[in-house]
């Protein structure tokens, strides 16, 4: 167990395309990080240069004391679950387990306690005989995670390990994983482009976007204050309803209809605004934004109406039980407004500083 | 569904008695006396020759220098196709790990250089071969039969196509596992590429199994002497009155097709596992 240290790290590929570039990332003993965005954002780059898969272009990476820029992964004391489990197909489970402690010359005794401990917390004990192509996805993540855990690491890393799951078991070995990594406390690097996943099972999100950190912080942070219209978007579900609007004075105008802000306007002139969905609500009265529905998704719990305030696209959650006519008129809790640069997409701090965010708004969608 | 009817089994059995009949004829001829041969032809139905002719083919001592037998003759051509096999498979799969893990200068260039003398087949450089071979003191020896031959472009395009499908992944756990290159290539590699290995196998035995030329230029020492060419030596007695052996030949022919054919069927189970088993 360790923490991890990254300091100005950047990486650069033959031919000069940039990939990741300038990450500083300070990891505690025993947190489990998240690092979440699109493909192509870097997210995995930076996780194989801290697993030593591939070349650090520039800055460092300590894990524990130790600079490991120049050592083999075999050798940095970390673990890798890989999205395919990357199992050796030809050995049984437990050749499969013990592999790894078996090059590193541990004592046979040992190495039959740690396979037998392990197989034992993931519930894989049956198995143990049998070959991966005998198992089902859940098993071989399962047995993909016991070859980490066998090692006793300074840390995990997960390259989206469960995408190749089917929903139902995803949500269950998303739970498996935040369980196990409590009760070990290994320090755990996770990448993911999943963000129900990433709020799910973070002590911090890193949220990444073009080779770039875009905001790091606690789930709930990164989903109550996002810094930028790309975490708006990215984080939460349905995503948020980001808005073109005109801020004059103390009220907000978006196309035609105006939300008095009651003091919370940032700044003036043109400004990008972020609704939640589920912020959102139906009034009566003629003081809200009209809003025209174009088509309801049910899903239950919740309905989701997506349409035009304008001609702009928003999405407003409603409880399972509401009415949706066509033409509706909504309304928001100025203090819930985010207000973002139009250009840069940066957050703009409310001028009266919103209050703490309220307990109700859950950020499992 | 489709239902099979009775002009489909009609084409299948026409088929396979057009590829089965000679194997048959030259297996029912191998037991009459050559005489009976002369006389009558070849022959589908029983002789009473069978166990005199395969003793004598297997046990009697023949050739110029009189001391080779049948056995010796089988056992030549085994050492043959198998070190061939098991020579190229080696060769050629250390050479697709080469190319396919490691970077080097020119790595891909390599590869199409090695490719490219697929274009060239065993004759075109069988003088250059015979001679250096010649210089180096080897002729008539197992190792000038086989080392010459054992690099495989064949072998090593098959190899590089398989290590390429390995997902990079495999490798990458190995490495965080602690397995260097070596290692990899024993533990993980090797095993992996078992159904390869055995379809490479199966190709190659057969191969070395009948070569014909590269035998003849390099052995003069009777003791040397493969299935092939002693089929060959057979028929070439008709001096005089002497009426050649046809029954030994066919015999021989009987029993020159028995181990690959062995073969065939040993591997095969393994072959179709590894084509209908998704391994990776």
């Amino acid at each position: 167990m360790a923490a991890i240290d990254i300091s100005s790290v950047g990486k650069i590929y033959n031919g000069g395309v940039r990939a990741v570039s300038d990450i500083n990332l300070d990891i505690k003993d025993g947190e489990f990080i998240v690092l979440v965005g699109p493909s192509g954002c870097g997210k995995s780059t930076l996780l194989r240069m801290v697993a030593g898969l591939e070349a650090i272009s520039e800055g460092t990476v300590k894990i524990g004391d130790r600079v490991v820029n120049q050592v083999e992964p075999a050798d940095r004391d970390i673990a890798m679950v890989f999205q395919n489990y990357a199992l050796y197909p030809h050995m049984t489970v437990r050749q499969n387990l013990e592999y790894g402690l078996k090059n590193r010359k541990t004592p046979k005794a040992e190495i039959d306690a740690r396979v037998n401990e392990a197989a034992r917390m993931l519930e894989i004990t049956q198995y143990l005989d049998r070959k991966p192509r005998a198992l089902s996805g859940g098993q071989r993540q399962r047995v993909a995670m016991g070859r980490a855990i066998v090692r006793k690491p300074a840390a995990f890393l997960f390259d989206e390990p469960l995408s190749n799951l089917d929903a139902k078991l995803r949500v269950s070995m998303r739970g498996e994983i935040k369980r196990l990594q409590r009760r070990i406390g290994t320090t755990s690097i996770y990448v993911t482009h999943d963000q129900l996943e990433a709020m799910t099972l973070a002590d911090r999100l890193v949220v990444l976007n073009g080779g770039q950190i875009e905001q790091v912080g606690s789930p709930l942070d990164v989903y109550h204050t996002p810094a930028s219209t790309f975490v708006a978007s990215f984080i939460g579900s349905p995503a948020m309803n980001l808005v073109k609007a005109e801020l004059q004075s103390d009220r907000l105008a978006i196309g035609s209809s105006q939300i008095s802000l009651n003091g919370y306007a940032p700044t003036s002139g043109a400004v990008t605004v972020g609704l939640r969905a589920e912020d959102l609500r139906v009034v009566s009265s003629a003081e809200g934004m009209p809003f025209t529905v174009e088509y309801v998704e049910e899903l239950g719990s919740q309905r989701l109406a997506h349409g035009l305030v304008g001609d702009q696209a928003v999405t407003i959650a409603l409880s399972g039980e509401a009415e949706i006519t066509n033409d509706m008129r909504i309304a928001i809790d100025p203090s819930k407004l985010h207000f973002f640069d139009a250009e840069t997409g940066k957050r703009l701090e409310a001028s009266v500083p919103a209050k703490a965010p309220a307990a109700v708004a859950e950020p499992v969608a | 569904m489709y239902r099979t009817k009775f002009s489909d089994h009609l084409v299948l059995i026409l088929g396979s008695l057009f590829l089965c009949m000679p194997v048959v004829v030259a297996f029912m001829t191998s037991t009459h006396t050559a005489a009976d041969i002369h006389m009558n032809g070849l022959s589908l139905a029983w002789g009473d020759n069978f166990i005199a002719t395969y003793e004598k083919v297997l046990t009697q001592k023949g050739g110029f220098t009189g001391d080779i037998t049948g056995a010796r003759m089988m056992m030549n051509s085994l050492i043959l196709g198998i070190g061939f096999a098991v020579g190229k498979i080696v060769l050629s799969m250390m050479a697709a790990y080469a190319i396919v893990y490691f970077r080097f200068p020119m790595a891909t260039l390599s590869f199409w250089v090695i490719f490219t003398t697929l274009l060239l087949p065993l004759e075109v450089r069988i003088m250059p071969s015979y001679q250096v071979m010649s210089d180096l003191g080897l002729l008539n020896s197992y190792t000038g039969l086989i080392v010459p031959l054992l690099a495989s472009a064949t072998g090593t395009f098959y190899f590089r196509q398989f290590f390429k499908s390995v997902p990079e992944e495999l490798l990458e756990a190995a490495r965080i596992d602690g397995a260097g290159p070596f290692k990899f290539f024993i533990d993980i590699l090797v095993p992996i590429s078992r159904t390869m290995i055995a379809a490479i196998f199966i190709i190659m035995f057969v191969y070395g199994w009948n070569q014909y030329l590269w035998p003849m230029m390099m052995t003069t020492d009777e003791s040397f002497f493969t299935l092939m060419r002693g089929i060959k030596s057979i028929l070439q007695v008709w001096v005089g009155s002497n009426i050649p052996d046809y029954n030994e030949a066919f015999a021989l022919a009987v029993l020159a097709m028995l181990p690959p054919v062995a073969i065939v069927v040993i591997f095969q189970s393994w072959f179709i596992k590894g084509l209908t088993e998704s391994d990776k």
